[in-house]
């Protein structure tokens, strides 16, 4: 729908012809999380190259789904939170704290049946949207920065979850739980913790892109006076994305219940940073505003594919972590230019 | 003369120990540009934000067409017709046009997914495009972010976005300080095209030629307080200047 130029107001003629139209094919091409897609179909091919029968086979795509999904649900909750500019340190312990109580919880009721089951989900998502909306409303009310305030409940969700285990895990979990949600498969091949999270991953994709929720959240993080000035009430709407990034951790942390059957209290201590790499390698800015969910699908593979390739190949696992860090840096990097293109 | 659209009467404005505005006046009548003048630090940016409410006042009283009125948030100043252009412009740069022209005002898909908060972003392309259109603002792809355009085409979403949502008083702080001198003459058709639709426009600017061209009146802001309302016709630049540094003085007449 190009504007046809109207004859009499043809004033600003000079400046039009420096203003073309970038072409879809080149803004795919251009376009950063396109960049980070091919980066993760190159470490796919290079694998697959490497070791044809064991990377690519299907029980291996299961494991490095697997392995990926409580990390996805934890990165689709920061992703919102990253676009509005914010940050959310206090994942990975809010995932542990609900773990921790839908745990103790379940042992408290005691027997294995889905009604059991049911209650320690509700209290996971409760107490993940409780943390969530204690951050959002120290961020849009008490105006304290969000790194802050969630590296405060960040510690405090953490040692709550210690205080209450006194330090040991949580080991009982109905078997109920691990046999179905935890290790079963639909239609016999799709993992359901796989299942759960891309549905996750779909739903707030769909909720980021195409609603006016969705919009708000870019706007908020590209200019919040802005869109307090438009009369958008941007405090409830702050609160909201931490509630929801609390609550999806809620998630993660049943989820991660029902994998290990235990509450792995020490082994996510760095789930934060991890899901803060994968958001940022998917191509959401820190600065806010730009940010897509299918990027960040794509930030999470990248680090699980090399962990899952580097064991294959043989390569010491340890080269993971040093390969992700300088993907994270040249994510960035790519941000930045982009940045520097577009800012007149 | 017809009763004022907006009438800001003694309005007290205090940042702290600062008194911006020290019982300042303003009158708008309908259908006229009203140049607001004054130098650096004279109140008035912030006399337009106690009246569109982003910073409502501490004293004084709004009159919107003859009954006092309450400007609390932005939010009560569109309800009552009037938008505001500011100086910042005020637009989320990583979205696109029409985005921004329907920031707040969005509209939603028909039937269930609209009442899911679904956008419909076809609808609001074709609207923004008439408004572009309308006031002769060119924008090559609208589908891009506002950060890929120029100064003048995101001045001009701005003002598209104002004139298209105000029913009554557009207010724009500054509109033509960062443009050229291309952008600047597009500004001033505007204004002039946003008065024939009949609306009353608000003007701030620093720049004598461009006012004594576009105001029916001009008020002269001095120290927090208006000092002066002259037509144009009356007098000359020297003598606005003269006001606003209070070399001279003006009786103010009250109505």
């Amino acid at each position: 729908m190009a504007t046809p130029p109207t004859p009499t107001e043809d004033i600003a003629a000079e400046e039009l012809l420096e203003e073309e139209r970038e072409p879809w094919w080149q803004r795919l091409v251009t376009g950063q999380s396109t960049a980070i897609a091919l980066i993760l179909i190159g470490l796919i091919a290079v694998f697959s190259f490497l070791k044809p029968d064991e990377f690519l086979d299907v029980n291996n795509a299961r494991n490095i789904a697997t392995d990926a999904a409580v990390l996805l649900v934890l990165s689709v909750g920061l992703t919102f939170v990253i676009i509005t500019a914010g940050i959310d340190l206090s994942v990975g312990a809010v995932l542990v704290f609900s773990g921790v109580v839908a745990a103790k919880l379940m042992n408290e009721m005691g027997g294995d049946n889905w009604g059991v089951i049911l209650a320690g989900l509700g209290v996971a998502l409760a107490s993940g949207l409780g943390w969530g909306l204690l951050n959002g409303f120290l961020v849009a009310k008490a105006k304290i920065p969000a790194f802050i305030v969630t590296l405060g409940t960040l510690g405090m969700a953490l040692g709550s979850a210690l205080l209450i285990t006194k330090g040991v895990d949580q080991r009982e979990v109905p078997f109920k739980l691990i046999d179905t949600v935890g290790s079963g498969r639909a239609f016999g091949e799709i993992p359901y913790l796989v299942l759960i999270a891309a549905a996750v991953a779909l739903v707030f994709g769909v909720i980021l892109a195409m609603t006016r929720f969705g919009r708000y959240t870019y706007a908020i993080g590209s200019n919040e006076e802005a869109v307090r000035r438009a009369g958008v009430n941007v405090d409830a709407h702050l609160i909201k994305i931490y509630a929801i990034g609390g609550t999806l951790s809620g998630l993660a942390g049943f989820m991660s219940l029902a994998r290990f059957g235990t509450t792995t209290i020490g082994g996510h201590s760095t789930d934060n940073l991890d899901a803060i790499s994968a958001v940022v390698i998917g191509g959401t800015s820190l600065f806010g505003g730009i940010g897509t969910m299918i990027g960040t699908v794509v930030g999470v593979f990248i680090p699980a594919v090399l962990r899952n390739g580097f064991v294959i190949v043989g390569v010491q696992p340890f080269w993971q972590q040093v390969a992700v860090g300088a993907v994270l840096i040249v994510a960035v990097y790519l941000d930045q230019l982009r940045r520097a293109r577009y800012r007149r | 003369m017809p009763e004022p659209v907006i009438e800001a009467r003694q309005i007290v404005k205090r940042f702290g120990r600062v008194r911006a505005l020290r019982g300042a006046n303003l009158t708008v009548y309908p259908q006229e540009v009203v140049a607001l003048v004054g130098d650096n630090g004279a109140g008035k940016s912030t006399l337009v934000k106690t009246v569109v409410g982003v910073h409502p006042p501490d004293e004084g009283e709004i009159l919107f067409e003859g009954r006092p009125v309450t400007v609390n948030t932005p939010h009560e100043a569109r309800d009552l017709g009037i938008e505001t252009v500011y100086q910042d412009l005020a637009l989320a740069a990583e979205v696109d046009p029409a985005a921004n022209m329907f920031l707040g005002r969005e509209i939603l898909r028909p039937g269930l997914l609209g009442k899911l908060g679904f956008l419909d972003k076809k609808a609001m392309r074709r609207r923004s495009d008439e408004a572009f259109r309308t006031l002769g603002v060119r924008i090559q792809d609208t589908s891009a972010r506002v950060a890929n355009m120029s100064g003048g085409q995101r001045q001009g979403i701005a003002i598209s976005r104002a004139v298209t949502w105000a029913s009554k008083v557009v207010f724009m702080d500054e509109p033509t300080a960062a443009l050229g001198v291309v952008q600047t003459r597009n500004v001033l058709d505007q204004i002039q095209r946003v008065r024939e639709h009949g609306l009353s426009v608000v003007l701030i600017s620093h720049n004598m030629p461009e006012v004594f061209e576009v105001a029916d009146r001009i008020e002269v802001l001095r120290l927090g307080e208006r000092v002066a309302s002259l037509r144009p016709a009356e007098v000359s630049m020297e003598d606005v200047v003269a006001a606003m540094t209070g070399a001279l003085t003006f009786h103010e007449k009250e109505d």
